[in-house]
């Protein structure tokens, strides 16, 4: 299936399993996507394998970056009309408290949506929603 | 007698063990692959696992977050004469160009200022050169109390 074609049925069923599926490095994480009316939440579930200190023990910095990262890509796909992948401009990720060895959410808020450029937060968090674990704050460039 | 060793080369040995405990730098594949104390370079090859776009094989930005992630703890660990535990505060990453498909991707660094506290680093990933670089970063590190991972005993000048 053309990856258009792809996204076209993912989003009429609100399932983006097959799209978390087609791409390689969201597969890699095992990215879970849960979609209920208006709210998306990307889950990364708990593998030994997203450990950067063994000794807290506490998730890398870059599985969590990794991961805010695809949230967000994710939330575009799933929100947007684009016919493919939006392309990361920029960056930053405020680590605000350590990422304990359990499921990790997101949720996303589109600040500004303009012509070209979508401006993102997202925040992951664990126990709770308001004791966010990392803030994600990007720039996607969006397809013509 | 052991065999004597450059500094560079026991550097890179000592942080793979340090990298070696982590089991997300195992599972990318991250590996020293020049240290000097001005620009510590890790290297990631390429794997189809890794793919961010399946039409352009382009390798994820989360692959290189990871990368810039390590070698800029590599980076502040070389500044250091011993390790001390520390966590990521704040790290901002440009996207400049695609990685390109099959090729492994290097990560440098330089850790700029440190303080008690804090450690200031920034530095690119690329293919050949730094100056043409697929991404720059900076980020800001904080030393943690905790227990360290492992000892960066007898610093090599």
């Amino acid at each position: 299936m053309k990856f258009a074609d792809l996204l076209t049925s993912c989003r009429a069923s609100s399932d983006l399993g097959p799209l978390v599926q087609s791409i390689p490095y969201a597969n890699f994480l095992n990215l879970r996507i849960d979609i209920k009316g208006d709210e998306f939440t990307c889950i990364l579930p708990f593998e030994k394998k997203l450990i950067g200190n063994p000794i807290l023990p506490a998730l890398h910095g870059g599985a969590t970056g990794g991961f805010l990262e695809c949230a967000g890509l994710f939330y575009l796909l799933w929100k947007m009309d684009t016919k493919t992948l939006p392309k990361t401009i920029d960056f930053n990720i405020d680590y605000l408290r350590t990422g304990q060895p359990r499921d990790t959410f997101a949720n996303v808020v589109m600040v500004k949506l303009g012509r070209r450029v979508a401006n993102l937060r997202i925040e992951a968090w664990q126990s709770s929603p308001d004791k966010p674990i990392a803030l994600g704050h990007c720039n996607f460039m969006l397809d013509a | 007698m052991e065999e004597m060793m450059s500094p560079e080369e026991e550097f890179a040995q000592r942080w793979r063990k340090f990298a070696d405990v982590s089991p997300y730098n195992r599972e990318l594949g991250l590996l020293p692959h020049s240290v000097r104390p001005d620009w510590c370079v890790l290297k990631v090859d390429y794997k189809d696992s890794l793919v961010g776009d399946p039409n352009t094989r382009v390798l994820h930005g989360g692959v290189i977050t990871a990368l810039l992630d390590a070698a800029f703890g590599f980076s502040i660990f070389v500044k250091m004469p011993q390790f001390r535990p520390m966590a990521t505060l704040d790290l901002r990453i440009d996207y400049l160009r695609p990685a390109t498909p099959d090729k492994a991707v290097l990560g440098g660094a330089v850790c700029y200022k440190l303080t008690p506290d804090l450690a200031f680093v920034r530095g690119c990933a690329y293919h050949e050169s730094p100056d043409d670089p697929i991404a720059t970063a900076v980020g800001i590190y904080m030393f943690t109390s905790g227990s360290t991972v492992i000892q960066n005993e007898e610093r090599p000048r």
